[in-house]
């Protein structure tokens, strides 16, 4: 194991191991961190391995200070990320918009738990859908996945990298204490069959005074420091070449736009669904944890003669609601599935509902996946 | 007649073409003396990396200096410092901030880094105020004394943040004020090449602010009092507490030589790797 970044194999492991192992493939080289319940063994498994290929953890005084050290580290060119629970990301909230301001490469996995607040660590609650996306101040936009396993754990982290190199933003890895802490099959292809993304970046060279590395709907190569670009970067509102202006709107308005049409603008790239609802009359759309109770209901129902199918969200955010409303045209009605009091049940509805009946079915108890039997229930109820 | 250009202009970033700065400010003379330590080290910006968080002093570099520099949120400076020079350990990486800005809502990054020892120099310009947002009391406003959130008179205890930072456990503190420009540049570069975390308190004026709030009155007056209340730290270990009372102690506070964190990083590696026992 030693100094392997890529620990080719099958495994028994654990979600959260796998994620530390999907971040070690997808060549992070830096992770910094606070303990938490659910999310510990990342941190833990990321201190023993990191070192192992020649990178760095580091365990900080706080999350503020987590998020804002591999931002640090994202700008001398690092790929990097930090893994946390639901407080941990309530405390990173002003930062995480900061790495959106500045378009900062990092990926940001939360192991989501019982809250609202302190909550209850162990339980496995998705309650922090909407945060990464609406939690720090301002309009913005950042990209999310939804493992469902511990083989998404490690695949949707190395998706997550990428994106991030990709887009420039923080990509978070929305889990749950159920997919964390689960242990499953685990396959890691070899290394050569694990695509990986890379950062533009100026050409070595370039003028600094030249070099438009923000601000494009398109993605501006980012002008990493050590490389001579005397980069002048600022979360406050700036132009394309990094130039504060704090007294234009339309600068404020070219930087807020900008910044949210770069995610925006390229959703049919980065937008992923699960889809079988071919010939279904009512569908189950859900994601994460929930989704395998969903997945059985299906398969149960489909048993029993009933015409149900169903629609997965893999990326959350940004919202897929094309998607959504392409499945609403072409059934009668749709049930969203969430461990929540409804979180992204509001937004699915404004897609859906144009087109078929949209119900919600809460957990019978909050923290308890949803019974394949109850679910079955709830569609004999509606159809 | 030729043009005079100012020696350490080449410097600024070009089209900076004016300062933020009011009159009087004491970021003009902290921003001369850092550029003037890397002058004399014949160093240049590109072997930097600036850091700043938020306040009047985090615009030093940020836009003026011409080198990387990025201008974090309130307080956190350091903390994005530490991830910038544990990727680009061979760089020098400098934050310049205030007293609220990194001992105020900053004050844990500060302790835990100086703690780390990690390499790097973060120059505080402490004006024991909040200049920026008009005026308010600091942890470092003397007691008793009125601002904007304090009318009636500051009620709680300054933090002397140089002590600080020495009980942290950083291996190069110093604290000099605006008036003793030299012996502050040298401070500077002594920093730059110390490895360890090095930490200098530059008290400086702010007399829009605090002048003119507290009547300590125009700069010219503030660096008078800044040169009859300084007393060299040699001179002050002869004093008593009470004859120290109202005196700034400057000088070379701490300088010590304590393992730094990136080069304890290297070890921890090398030790992953079975490279060592």
């Amino acid at each position: 194991m030693k100094n392997k970044r890529v620990l080719t194999g099958k495994y028994f492991m654990m979600g959260n191991i796998a994620c530390a192992e999907g971040a070690l493939a997808a060549g992070c080289e830096l992770a910094a961190g606070y303990p938490i319940t659910p999310a510990s063994e990342i941190a833990n498994r990321l201190a023993e391995r990191l070192p192992q290929v020649g990178g760095i953890f580091l365990q900080m005084e706080d999350e503020i200070s987590s998020i804002a050290a591999i931002i640090g580290a994202s700008w001398t060119g690092k790929k990097v990320m930090t893994a946390t629970s639901g407080p941990g990301i309530s405390l990173m909230l002003e930062n995480i918009g900061f790495a959106v301001g500045v378009e900062t490469p990092c990926v940001i996995v939360n192991v989501q738990r019982g809250a609202p607040t302190t909550g209850m660590p162990t339980a496995g609650v998705t309650g922090d859908m909407v945060q990464p996306k609406r939690g720090s101040h301002g309009d913005y936009e950042i990209i999310a996945l939804c493992p469902a396993s511990p083989q998404e754990m490690f695949d949707h982290t190395v998706i997550a990298f990428n994106l991030a190199e990709k887009y420039r933003v923080p990509v978070f890895v929305l889990a749950d204490a159920f997919v964390g802490h689960m242990r499953e099959e685990v396959v890691i292809p070899e290394a050569e069959k694990i695509p990986i993304a890379y950062r533009k970046v100026p050409e070595p060279g370039t003028d600094p005074l030249k070099i438009k590395g923000f601000l494009d709907e398109d993605v501006a190569p980012m002008p990493l420091f050590g490389r001579g670009f005397r980069a002048h970067v600022t979360s406050s509102c700036h132009d394309e070449y990094g130039r504060r202006n704090l007294s234009d709107l339309p600068a404020l308005d070219n930087f807020v736009r900008k910044l949210s049409n770069k995610i925006l603008k390229h959703k049919k790239d980065i937008v992923m669904v699960e889809k079988d609802y071919q010939g279904a009359e009512i569908v189950l759309v859900s994601y994460g944890a929930v989704s395998r109770a969903a997945k059985t209901a299906v398969q149960f129902g489909r048993e029993q003669g009933l015409p149900v199918g169903l629609l997965r969200l893999i990326t959350p955010w940004p919202f897929p609601e094309e998607e959504l409303a392409e499945m609403a045209q072409q059934v009668k009605k749709v049930i969203v599935l969430e461990n929540n009091l409804g979180q992204l049940y509001p937004y699915i509805k404004a897609a859906a509902a144009p087109f078929s009946e949209v119900y919600f079915l809460p957990p019978q108890v909050i923290g308890e996946i949803h019974d394949p039997e109850y679910i079955l229930g709830r569609i004999r109820e509606v159809l | 007649m030729s043009e005079l250009i100012h020696p350490l202009h080449r410097y600024i970033r070009p089209g900076i073409t004016g300062t933020t700065n009011c009159p009087g400010c004491g970021n003009g003379i902290v921003a001369q003396a850092i550029l003037r330590a890397i002058d004399e080290l014949n160093m240049t910006l590109d072997d930097f990396v600036f850091v700043t968080g938020i306040g009047c002093s985090a615009w030093i570099p940020s836009p003026f200096f011409n080198v990387d520099v990025l201008h974090t949120t309130h307080g956190r400076p350091i903390a994005f410092a530490l991830g910038i020079k544990m990727g680009l350990p061979g760089k020098k990486v400098m934050v310049t901030s205030g007293d609220g800005d990194l001992a105020a809502i900053g004050g844990n990054h500060l302790i835990h880094n100086a703690r780390r020892n990690i390499e790097m120099v973060v120059i505080c310009l402490n004006n024991s105020i909040y200049g920026m947002t008009g005026g308010q009391a600091a942890p470092t406003t003397p007691f008793g004394l009125k601002t904007a959130t304090t009318p009636y008179g500051t009620y709680e205890n300054p933090l002397d943040i140089s002590q600080l930072v020495i009980a942290a456990g950083a291996s190069l503190v110093a604290r000099w004020t605006t008036y003793q420009v030299r012996q502050l540049t040298a401070s500077i570069k002594k920093a730059i090449n110390k490895k360890g975390f090095s930490f200098i308190e530059v008290i400086t004026q702010c007399p829009v602010q605090f002048g003119r709030k507290t009547g300590s009155g125009s700069a010219v007056q503030m660096l008078k009092e800044y040169k009859e209340k300084s007393i060299n730290i040699k001179d002050a270990a002869q004093l008593t507490p009470a004859e120290l009372q109202n005196r700034i102690i400057v000088g070379e506070l701490v300088d010590r030589e304590l393992p730094e964190m990136l080069t304890e990083i290297k070890k921890i590696q090398a030790r992953a790797q079975g490279e060592e026992k």
